[in-house]
């Protein structure tokens, strides 16, 4: 098992290490630590801007490139949070808490220093995480049936909307939402148009790009404009020399990381729990088991490293449910799945077999991204730090000529761009009644399968509702779901609340 | 004050639950003329009903959790002042692209669609405003026309 897993990564490597591979990796990275750095910039936004640009590339290329924004921004996004105190990417909120402290000690270069190994030692347990779990995963899960499918995504829909932020119930409302989104367009097996309301260009359904662009794009804007506070750089010229921590911080710090890249390893397992709760729960625990918790927020470098090591290992440890069971955990995962579909790729436990390049060079190319980053974080730190002060007046208006572009680009069709504005304003109006739209895009994209899987297992079962129950494997996903809801109700009524996140730039993410 | 702002939350949720139930209904009625079918040979109309009846139930839990719950739950959101402004500056630029875009070409559509939609931030000026768009239009043109090859014509009439 070890030795056909460590075979298969190095065919990985051959694939990832293919010239134009590499320069699509380090396109994407690059993308992701710019847009990581940038305030009030979004990496779903980001992402659905590129997807127009990959229709014409080969689809291991293209997944690299994603995939390259999606990690990247983790590192650009942790020189916001300590630098200037703004999370502006919310796995990150946490480490402002003591990385701002040090920066306003002097100290903010050696935080970012131990940030970024930190951040290297959790990317790479969780690429190890991925590299021996998924095909385990996948021997299991091509026993499916189409139940065992349908109770799986069910649990995958539940856990995506009810464990990320705001109230539970509004989460399950904007997945349901999603699928009746997904609905839209020609009905698989009959043809009849469903909720296009005699509008042609519906019926090949809602575009995905238009979707994604419309809520994080135009409702992002549209919620942050005028509402950044003024970007304070004083503190924030770090320079190369002073990134090195020293013997006494290393040593302090390393446990920690130790710890967060365990603890963000074992989130990336529970599906539904991304990176922002890995880094929530890991700083929880540190300041727990520390000796001398009141220190903590006070510039502590164990409330840096801890969080950051588990943020990277739990955003890598993320590709498990989305590349070798199709089941996405997070709206991000739900836009990668999207772009592997329009590469005419099924998602789904037959992906490792099928597509051994998409898998394997996938994830080589993780390792050679984030040594990538590691290049580009520590000597280029300047510029990054100077790409800080970009004023949110020059970027947002760029911003929506990328959207408009891009969203017209996937179809050459200026329909698509109304259906973004329309989308954006509806994404804002949900936004403001409290809504977090993440889980629209897990409804949308899961949607179509979960409605073919579902009318499947009832024909096979001549429409008995009791298979769900009957075959064990389903049982058990059905269980979890129940579990889950009770579990919700249970915390609600005692009154324990999920960590509290802050009203940020980039809160739909 | 905190009356007020449980008041002014609970409202939110009144009215979040109220277009939860809408959309569920809606979805019911429209999907009531495809074809419904049984458990066991389903239809088109089938899964949408059930997400309905689904949405619909939702829609009226959020608002029984408010009416039940001191509506200090939820996770704060801040009440900034409507921004009517700056909102209508940045849906004006994407719809400048499509009609500028449809009939005059890329060019033309890009410098709109940045220069309007840059008007909506308190801080910008016409002048960075203009310059940004000249920018963007350049390197924008330059790589969507030259390097990517986009279909929508750099310029035209009508």
């Amino acid at each position: 098992m070890v030795s056909s897993a460590l075979t298969d990564l190095w065919y990985g490597f051959g694939i990832a290490l293919e010239p134009h591979n590499v320069m699509w990796c380090f396109v994407g990275v690059l993308i992701g630590n710019i847009v990581g750095v940038l305030p009030g910039m979004g990496v779903l936004a980001t992402i659905s801007i590129l997807l127009p640009l990959t229709f014409g590339m080969k689809p291991v290329g293209a997944i690299l490139m994603l995939a390259g924004v999606f990690y990247g921004a983790q590192y650009g996004g942790a020189i916001c949070s300590i630098l200037l105190n703004l999370p502006c990417h919310p796995p990150h909120a946490v480490t402002c808490l003591d990385g701002y402290p040090m920066t306003k000690q002097g100290r903010g270069g050696v935080a970012l220093g131990v940030t970024v190994i930190g951040s290297f030692i959790g990317a790479s347990f969780g690429i190890m995480e991925m590299t021996f779990l998924a095909p385990i995963l996948v021997q299991v899960a091509l026993q499916f049936g189409p139940s065992e499918v349908c109770s799986l995504m069910l649990l995958g829909l539940l856990a995506g909307s009810t464990l990320a932020r705001g109230s539970p119930i509004k989460g399950v409302a904007m997945t349901v939402f999603g699928l009746l989104l997904g609905i839209v367009g020609a009905d698989i097996e009959t043809g009849t148009p469903r909720f296009a309301f005699g509008i042609t260009e519906l019926d090949d359904g809602v575009e995905i790009v238009a979707l994604a662009l419309g809520l994080f794009g135009i409702a992002e804007f549209m919620n942050t404009v005028n509402q950044t506070a003024p970007i304070d750089t004083k503190y924030a010229n770090v320079r190369l020399r002073d990134m090195w921590p020293s013997k006494k911080d290393f040593k302090e710090a390393f446990p920690a990381m130790i710890r967060g890249t365990f603890l963000g390893s074992l989130c990336a397992l529970i599906p539904g729990t991304g990176p922002t709760i890995a880094s929530f729960v890991s700083y929880a625990v540190e300041k727990k088991i520390s000796k001398n918790p009141e220190t903590f927020g006070h510039g502590n470098i164990r409330g840096v490293a801890c969080p950051e090591a588990s943020t990277h290992s739990s955003v890598q440890g993320d590709f498990i449910p989305t590349m070798s069971l199709g089941i996405p955990g997070d709206a991000v995962m739900a836009l990668l799945l999207g772009a592997l579909t329009i590469q005419g790729i099924v998602p789904g436990p037959q992906l490792i077999s099928q597509h051994p390049d998409v898998f394997w060079g996938l994830i080589a190319s993780f390792w050679i991204g984030n040594i990538m980053l590691v290049i580009l974080n520590v000597p280029m730190i300047g510029i990054w730090v100077k790409l800080l002060t970009i004023p949110y007046r020059y970027l947002y208006p760029s911003a929506m000529f990328f959207i408009c572009i891009g969203v017209y680009s996937t179809n050459n069709d200026m329909f698509q761009v109304g259906e973004t504005v329309a989308i954006g304003i509806f994404g804002y109006i949900l936004l403001q009644l409290g809504f977090h739209p993440a889980p629209i895009l897990l409804g949308f994209v899961l949607g179509p399968r979960f409605e073919e899987n579902f009318r499947r297992a009832m024909l096979i079962s001549r429409g008995d509702l009791t298979v769900f129950l009957q075959r064990p494997i389903s049982a058990f996903f059905v269980s979890m779901c129940v579990l889950l809801i009770v579990a919700q109700i249970f915390f609600r009524a005692r009154g324990g609340k999920g960590p509290k996140v802050l009203v940020v730039p980039g809160a739909a993410e | 004050m905190k009356p007020l702002r449980n008041l002014l939350t609970q409202k939110r949720d009144y009215y979040a639950g109220g277009l939860m139930t809408l959309i569920g209904v809606g979805a019911i009625l429209e999907a009531r003329h495809y074809n419904v079918g049984t458990l066991f040979h389903m239809g088109p109309g089938f899964f949408p009903i059930i997400l309905g009846v689904v949405m619909s139930g939702l829609g009226v839990l959020i608002a029984g959790v408010a009416a039940v719950a001191d509506a200090e739950d939820d996770d704060q959101m801040s009440y900034p002042k409507p921004e009517w402004f700056a909102w209508l500056c940045i849906l004006a630029g994407p719809i400048f692209f499509i009609i500028l875009g449809s009939y005059f070409g890329l060019l033309p559509a890009t410098f709109a669609c940045v220069f309007v939609s840059a008007l909506g931030d308190r801080t910008s000026t016409l002048k960075g405003s203009l310059i940004l768009a000249t920018a963007v239009t350049v390197f924008g043109v330059g790589l969507f026309s030259y390097v990517l090859q986009v279909s929508l014509p750099m310029w035209r009439w009508g």
